[in-house]
């Protein structure tokens, strides 16, 4: 049997899991909404400015660090299926060495500069 | 069997799994956690040292008020437990107990789960970013971050032991299993264990809901049932993390009478692991913002990078 059908009858499963208790919630929980109550929540006191906040994103150098290695890692699975066929073995590993060694130096370039202290 | 019938009986199979084992994994939090702190727990809820408090908690999340701010995205905001819940369930469908016991035996599997479970991420991503909240922005930044910078370890301690085994299904890989992978990829294991529980947010990694600082970062603004689904989303990571660890690294139903205890023994692993990651809860406080990304870019990557070449060149000279 197709695995996936599976899969996608779970993905399903769960899809119905939400709404099912979504639908027992919306039967048993009351429901009396005031203006207090929906407001944003900012420690009990009145929210400042919108709620929307700038904010200054940090995280976009891990963002491309990420890609940059998400991409390598893409390669590195179906290298494990071919690693032990011969003729191709040692050739990959010194490939693959190579391939990953010029990530790192990416990776030592970035450390040095200073690109991965959060602040 | 005619087919319908059987993918019906395995996706609720995976449905039952998926209501009972974070369950089973709260209860041994509330207990263990307790008992390290020298109290006793939940004691009252089902009367037998209180067994049934998370059933009663369940019950009563299920009658409180749903309350969506009125600056925040509505629709994304009430779809984004959904998108944080279900790609745990999806990645436990795919997680063998036993060579045969399997709902669904894709034959890609390791890549599989590692691509579903990150998914989960943009639940967090969504809540924070819809709730309008300033702390729940703060949170989800902070989540996305530590998301990124520990799921790639992770991949690559995976990527070392599918190297190993020579296959990239879990089934594969538990099969080609022998007990010198405890030393062999035991830089990986921790690896491996040290992402899991920054990728489930838990403590020590538990930056994201910080209480202290940020309130309770991307859920902040969740109330009722919205907010138990995060909380089971996280106790399903944990589940689904675990059993992860038993299979890849612990070799899963490898054990005494495997044939017909080989479900029992992934279980028991399993079961273990989730033990220790409660431990860790409970032994060390958070870590700082920044100290956690030094730890993932400075210390993780490079242990993971050499795990594969330790990996790669052992295929090769042995094979």
């Amino acid at each position: 049997m197709p695995p996936y059908v599976v899969i996608a009858a779970v993905v399903l499963v769960g899809l119905l899991l939400f709404v099912a208790a979504m639908g027992a919630r919306r039967l048993l929980a009351p429901r009396a909404p005031t203006r207090a109550k929906l407001t944003t929540y900012e420690s009990g006191v009145d929210p400042v400015g919108s709620g929307w906040a700038q904010t200054q994103i940090r995280y976009f150098v891990y963002a491309f660090l990420y890609v940059i290695f998400a991409v390598d890692a893409v390669y590195l699975f179906p290298w494990a299926l071919v690693l032990r066929t011969s003729g191709l073995g040692r050739a990959s590993l010194v490939e693959m060495a190579l391939f990953i060694g010029v990530l790192v130096v990416g990776l030592v370039h970035a450390a040095r500069r200073g690109l991965l202290r959060w602040l | 069997m005619s087919q319908p019938i059987e993918v019906t009986l395995r996706a609720l199979a995976v449905l039952v799994a998926f209501l009972v084992l974070p369950l089973l994994v709260g209860q041994t939090e509330h207990k263990v956690m307790a008992h390290m702190q020298g109290r006793l727990g939940p004691m009252y809820a089902g009367g037998f040292h209180g067994w049934a408090q998370l059933v009663a908690d369940g019950v009563k999340f299920v009658q409180k008020e749903d309350i969506t701010p009125a600056a925040a995205d509505r629709w994304v905001f009430r779809v984004a437990p959904a998108v944080a819940l279900v790609p745990y369930l999806v990645a436990l469908a795919a997680i063998p107990l036993s060579p045969h016991l399997v709902a669904a035996a894709a034959p890609g599997s390791a890549v599989f789960v590692l691509a579903v479970t990150a998914v989960g991420i943009l639940g967090t991503l969504m809540a924070g970013w819809a709730s309008a909240n300033k702390y729940s922005l703060l949170g989800a930044m902070r989540a996305a971050a530590q998301l990124l910078s520990y799921e790639l370890p992770m991949v690559l301690a995976v990527a070392s032991v599918c190297l190993a085994a020579g296959s990239l299904s879990l089934t594969g890989i538990a099969g080609a299993w022998s007990p010198w992978w405890l030393l062999w990829q035991l830089p990986g294991a921790v690896v491996f264990l040290v992402s899991a529980v920054a990728e489930l947010q838990r403590p020590p990694f538990d930056m994201p809901v910080a209480d202290s600082e940020i309130v309770f970062g991307a859920y902040t603004e969740y109330t009722g049932l919205r907010f138990a689904f995060f909380l089971l989303s996280e106790y399903a990571g944990i589940v689904v993390m675990s059993l992860l660890f038993a299979v890849l690294y612990l070799g899963g139903w490898h054990g005494a009478f495997s044939d017909v205890l080989g479900w029992l023994w992934t279980l028991l692993k399993g079961f273990a692991v989730a033990v220790l990651v409660i431990w860790l809860r409970v032994a060390w406080p958070r870590l700082r913002e920044d100290q956690l990304q030094r730890l993932a870019w400075l210390v993780l990557v490079p242990l993971a990078l050499g795990q594969l070449a330790l990996t790669g060149l052992w295929v090769v000279t042995t094979a």
